[in-house]
């Protein structure tokens, strides 16, 4: 029958598409892989890089990295959290202000990541003296990071029930400790994959750093001094240095586990947190 | 929620001072955009009083040491590079969509999920470098230099592809099940249920999706400077080395100084206009598919 062909022809182009992407993704991983294996050793990571990065390893870069993310968590986290617990519960949903706030965060989420690196170095670098320095890249990651952390958080607490709040206001609770003690406790999975949508945004990011944060590849003694990320560690091995790719493909492969690692890890905490103090429902 | 106004019975001295503590944070986290755009605005002044938008346009090519800043090369080769992996991701990614929603038994779905979802999680530099020491190569094979809009358009596809599968997923997810099983009821066939209920039920949510990525495309700056060649010309070809605004304000920022500097934060300004443009754009659709 005609209609039974067609629908057959439909169903194997779908799987097709899906086998499409599949086998590109399935390239790219083994690609990744293959490469960077072959390359990475114990002493990669724990040596600093020599030769413009040809040989050696990533140790100064991987420190930069973590202290750039935990500047920005450090800015992002509390800033993020206190503006979510005031647009769901200090706002009424349909209030002027809160929505002025959201549309603005949402705008900012759009704002393309070499925009956040202009800016960073005008305001940050510039304007406040920073320099080129881990601070001024990790608060400009910090900027980048705050609308999506602060919107999935607000999913969260917006999705805790209301009767919680009743039964903690019938027992007169502060409502400081209702937060501390109820509300964030509960939301704490959405607050969790908020950091995890940051973390991974912010480990990834290259463009928004080269002119923040900088190219130096020593090890920083201090937030002051500038720092290499890691993304731009393998931007410059691959753009710039002739036989860095080796080099290039065991960063890549580090930066992806290193993603994955910190999800996971972020994760698992959030289960803690969640299991220690709701103890109760 | 609950609470919208401060209760004058908390006997707490600690709640008088959450509020407005509270909204103090809400309000900087607020203002960042305000920041942003006047920062840009501040940057690019220098340059916005001789060449008033139009002056980006008309100026006969970029030649930011000559006091040329003419963008129109760089801007149709970002929209160019952006289009043509919108063309090649958006069916693909709705395809995948479908996949996922009707046709994949469901240890399948999983899979395939998981995988899109790693593919939308892998860093952008990771992917030009890829793109850089495999796609060029190969297109280079075949026809010399290899870095080219092609290989733009093909890495900028693969990026923006997990966006474009997963919202069209979640639009495809959120139809009614009412509306299928009407459809099923009806004797419609999969794919008459699928092209002819599903899809325009959920095209709101597709072309929200569709739109982000597109903003998504012509914001990304480090895959498509290690593949495009990032020569300043208008796109003759899709074999022809371009440059797109985005990897254009990377590679000068480094040098660049007075008026040159002023002209990339100009670009960035138009780049930022150009992207939110698209995000409400994506917010109408959204809104627009919701009520028919």
């Amino acid at each position: 029958m005609a209609v039974a062909m067609t629908d057959r022809i439909f169903t194997g182009v779908v799987w097709l598409g899906a086998g499409v992407m599949t086998a590109l993704f399935l390239w790219l991983l083994g690609d990744l892989l293959w490469q960077g294996a072959s390359h990475l050793s114990g002493s990669f990571l724990l040596s600093d890089p020599a030769d413009s990065g040809r040989s050696g390893g990533i140790a100064s870069i991987l420190v930069s990295t973590l202290l750039i993310l935990a500047v920005a968590l450090l800015a992002a986290i509390p800033l993020g959290l206190m503006s979510a617990v005031w647009l769901t519960e200090y706002t009424r949903r349909d209030g002027t202000l809160g929505a002025a706030v959201r549309l603005s965060l949402d705008v900012l989420a759009g704002v393309p990541s070499i925009v956040f690196g202009l800016f960073g170095n005008a305001f940050f670098s510039v304007y406040l003296g920073l320099g080129f320095s881990i601070v001024s890249g990790g608060l400009t990651l910090a900027c980048m990071i705050l609308p999506i952390f602060i919107r999935t958080s607000e999913a969260g607490l917006s999705a805790v029930s209301d009767d919680w709040r009743r039964n903690a206001a019938a027992l007169g609770m502060s409502r400081a400790s209702v937060l501390w003690h109820v509300l964030l406790p509960a939301a704490a999975p959405a607050v969790a994959s908020g950091i995890m949508l940051g973390v991974g945004r912010a480990t990834a990011e290259t463009a928004a750093l080269i002119f923040t944060s900088g190219y130096v590849d020593r090890m920083p003694t201090s937030l002051f001094d500038s720092g290499r990320a890691l993304a731009v560690h393998i931007y410059d091995l691959s753009m710039n240095v002739t036989g860095g790719d080796r080099a290039a493909y065991a960063s890549a492969l580090v930066l992806i586990v290193l993603i994955v690692a910190i999800n996971t890890g972020a994760l698992a905490l959030s289960d803690r947190w969640l299991a220690r103090k709701v103890t109760f429902s | 929620m609950i609470w919208s106004r401060p209760s004058f019975l908390s006997r707490w001295p600690t709640d008088r001072w959450l509020a407005p503590g509270l909204g103090v944070a809400a309000a900087g986290a607020g203002l960042i955009l305000l920041l942003v755009l006047v920062f840009l605005l501040r940057e690019a002044a220098p340059l916005l009083g001789s060449h008033a938008a139009i002056g980006f346009l008309l100026d006969a090519g970029w030649y930011p040491l000559e006091g040329q800043f003419g963008m129109l090369p760089m801007v149709v080769a970002s929209l160019a590079a952006a289009l043509g992996a919108l063309l090649l991701a958006a069916p693909l990614g709705i395809v995948s969509a479908i996949f996922l929603n009707f046709s994949a038994p469901p240890g399948v779905a999983h899979l395939y999920r998981m995988i899109v979802a790693l593919l939308a999680g892998i860093p952008s530099v990771v992917f030009g470098l890829w793109g850089l020491t495999v796609l060029v190569p190969l297109i280079a094979r075949w026809q010399p230099p290899g870095a080219s809009l092609l290989a733009a358009i093909l890495i900028l596809a693969l990026m923006i592809l997990p966006t474009v599968a997963l919202t069209s997923a979640s639009a495809l997810a959120a139809v009614p099940k009412s509306l299928l099983h009407g459809a099923a009821a009806l004797g419609l066939t999969q794919q008459g249920t699928i092209l002819r209920v599903a899809l325009p039920a959920a095209r709101g949510g597709i072309i929200n999706g569709v739109l982000l990525a597109g903003a998504r495309a012509l914001g990304e700056t480090m895959a498509v400077l290690m593949v495009a060649g990032n020569v300043v010309q208008y796109p003759g070809g899709l074999l022809d080395p371009v440059r797109v605004l985005t990897a254009n304000i990377a590679l000068e920022m480094a040098y660049a100084s007075g008026a040159h500097r002023a002209g990339l934060f100009a670009s960035g300004l138009l780049l930022t206009l150009a992207v939110m443009l698209l995000a409400w754009l994506a917010i109408r659709a959204s809104h627009g598919g919701r009520h028919d």
